[in-house]
């Protein structure tokens, strides 16, 4: 089968993740789907203060670069001044569920015409593998160095129970844990952009993707934690699915 | 066009959507909200967007967004909301993003009072967020200039690639006065090149990030202080009341600036030099003002609505500190006419 | 005929190609590439161009030709 790099990636670009990091994987998703849709000179990406804005080198993309927590309201701003532009915002899971919640709840109680493509690796990932709303219970990370104590910190946060009930057009979570489910999550974004070229309304997306740089994992062991204990708390598919088959 | 009785902030929405803004997304706090509730019905008549927000960063940050996009864009609010809207001010700034935010003074810190009051001059003027930066600052004393002022933000937002704040408050903002509103003019959000959109084929990606990144940190530094030497050489404004022979002068913006007016002429029936600088522009501060000035000035008398006397920095910076400055600062109440008065009475024998 | 392609410039050595290989046809290459990672050879006798490396590549190094 042949498979080449799609246009939308920047191949002069040094790409800026970690060994093994799945942001690369999603990147790679959003510009196969935009090449699949034929909407790659449509598209205006609205980046995260994170590890996800290394995408505005690799994505040749038309890009904002919002304040950190801020791309899903900022992503809304550019998509009512510019209707005829896909919109994607694209936070990680500390940015969309912690400093931006507000936003991501508002937004699609507004039911905004964007695709919210969260990157979920339950770590603050660029300041070096604090806590995140979705750590683990249990999960050390560099500010719950004896693991994640529910009781002091709270339970980790699923987008899916909450979003779950909003009048929105698409919420689903794949996982890019391995091959198979890299092609189940490309339907997503794909699915989710033509909800948007549609007109249907907000869609989230959510990729559990490994950090093994954060997580002191080799690359292939991360994808074993993710299979193990990430999608066990973390169920994949489709949630909400307005009008569609899901 | 026919004079029309309008509140001071409904003049100020309408004369943003007559300058082509067809963007607000804000949040509701007095004395600010009359403008949020003006958009809410008047935007849609203009075909543009309204938004009430969750919040004033999210009204900043949407802004952010629409204004990258191209759009005039505007958020505004009061006091302890537009604390938060310093985030996005940064942002704007350190993008180089034309936007129009305002601030209807109120009084104090925390929750103070939402009695009309200007303690948000060192806000306004040194920002609260973080970085290298300064914005234009425009200070209405009317509900007429409420309207000029709104109406020139837009144009100078987008000559200078860079937000302009209105701080106004909570008198000019809800008083009524008649006003002649400017011609309904729309933008093409498609004016300017760096304006985020759909591309046509071919054409090469466009990335609205850290000018700083974009440019390196050697070049930056250049453009900057070459950016805002330039703002600050074009852009002072002023009035002059009596200055030519004045012997004090009174500094006051906004609200106390129509209270030092009518000090003025009576301390004139009385035969006493005073006059007037009333700071149209907070930031560029009117430097050229002062340097105007003869060599018959003895003292400045800094007029506000804020304890501390925020803006007497300014004034001792401007006059070169060759002359007394001294404050006059009220809260919850208007300044008087009379305690101006005496005070130049009091600096006229000392000085 | 060459069936994969593989830009080792670009490789990080993260190898989640060789963990997701069903024929094992990757493997590390005990060589240094341009960013000083140790990268991944192929053996394209085992490949089934199936592309599983090319879906978990973070690094945009592998291509499938046919």
């Amino acid at each position: 089968m042949k498979l080449s790099v799609p246009n939308g990636i920047n191949m002069d670009a040094h790409v800026g993740w970690c060994p093994g990091c799945g942001h690369g994987i999603v990147a790679r998703l959003v510009a196969e789907a935009a090449r699949d849709l034929g909407i790659e000179e449509n598209i205006i990406m609205v980046e995260d203060v994170a590890c996800g804005e290394f995408a505005q080198n690799v994505l040749k993309f038309n890009t904002i670069g919002a304040a950190h927590g801020r791309p899903i309201i900022t992503a809304a701003g550019a998509k009512r001044t510019r209707p005829d532009a896909i919109v994607i915002a694209h936070p990680g899971d500390g940015s969309a569920y912690s400093i931006g919640m507000e936003s991501t709840i508002h937004c699609a109680l507004r039911n905004e015409n964007i695709l919210a493509l969260v990157v979920n690796n339950s770590v603050f990932g660029m300041t070096g593998g604090q806590m995140s709303p979705t750590s683990l219970p249990n999960m050390k990370t560099t500010s719950s160095p004896k693991g994640r104590d529910v009781e002091k910190n709270g339970h980790p946060f699923d987008v899916t129970k909450t979003l779950s009930s909003f009048d929105i057009a698409y919420l689903a979570r794949g996982s890019v844990d391995s091959p198979a489910q890299v092609i189940k999550t490309g339907k997503m974004i794909k699915k989710a952009l033509q909800k948007q070229m549609n007109g249907e309304g907000f869609c989230l997306v959510e990729v559990l993707s490994p950090c093994p740089t954060n997580w002191n994992k080799q690359p292939a062991d991360a994808l074993e934690f993710m299979k193990e204990q990430q999608e066990a708390f973390y169920p994949l598919g489709e949630f909400v699915d307005k009008g569609g088959e899901a | 066009m026919a004079k029309v009785l309008m509140k001071g902030n409904e003049a100020f929405a309408e004369s943003c959507l007559r300058a082509g803004c067809r963007f607000f997304s804000g949040y509701p706090i007095t004395p600010q909200t009359e403008i949020l509730e003006y958009m809410s019905w008047r935007m849609e008549q203009v075909g543009g967007q309204f938004i009430q927000t969750e919040s004033e960063l999210a009204g900043v940050n949407m802004l952010f967004g629409a204004a990258c996009c191209g759009a005039r864009a505007l958020t505004t609010s009061a006091g302890p909301g537009f604390s938060l809207k310093q985030e996005g001010i940064s942002y704007l700034c350190g993008n180089d993003i034309p936007a129009v935010i305002a601030d209807v003074m109120r009084i104090g810190s925390g929750l103070g009072d939402i009695f009309q009051g200007q303690g948000d001059y060192w806000q306004l003027t040194r920002g609260g967020g973080h970085g290298d930066y300064r914005t234009i600052v425009l200070a209405p004393s009317s509900v007429q200039e409420n309207a000029d002022l709104a109406y020139l933000a837009f144009d100078l937002a987008e000559k200078y690639r860079h937000p302009v704040l209105i701080g106004s408050d909570a008198a000019i903002g809800q008083m009524v006065e008649p006003v002649e509103l400017p011609e309904m003019r729309e933008h093409d959000i498609n004016t300017y090149d760096w304006a985020i959109r759909p591309r046509k084929a071919g054409e090469d990606q466009k990335v609205i990030w850290n000018t700083y990144y974009t440019i390196g940190a050697d070049a930056y530094m250049d453009y900057l202080k070459e950016k805002y030497a330039t703002i600050e050489a074009n852009e002072q404004r002023w009035e002059n009341v009596q200055t030519d022979d004045a012997e004090i002068v009174l500094v006051a913006y906004g609200i106390s600036s129509r209270v030092c007016k009518a000090a003025v002429k009576k301390a004139r029936a009385q035969g006493i030099k005073l006059g007037l600088i009333r700071p149209i522009t907070l930031w560029p501060y009117p430097q050229k003002a002062f340097d105007a000035l003869g060599d018959q000035v003895k003292g400045f008398l800094v007029v506000e609505m804020s304890i501390l006397g925020q803006m007497c920095d300014d004034v001792v910076l401007a006059c070169g500190n060759k002359h007394p400055v001294e404050s006059y600062g009220e809260f919850a109440n208007v300044p008087s006419e009379d305690v101006i008065l005496e005070r130049v009475q009091e600096m006229l024998k000392k000085y | 005929m060459e069936k994969i392609k593989l830009n080792t410039k670009r490789c990080k050595g993260c190898y989640l190609c060789v963990s997701v290989c069903p024929v094992k046809a990757l493997s590390p290459s005990g060589e240094l590439g341009e960013q000083g990672y140790e990268t991944v050879k192929v053996d394209e006798e085992k490949c089934i161009t199936c592309g599983s490396c090319y879906r978990m590549c973070p690094d945009y190094a592998i291509e499938i030709l046919k």
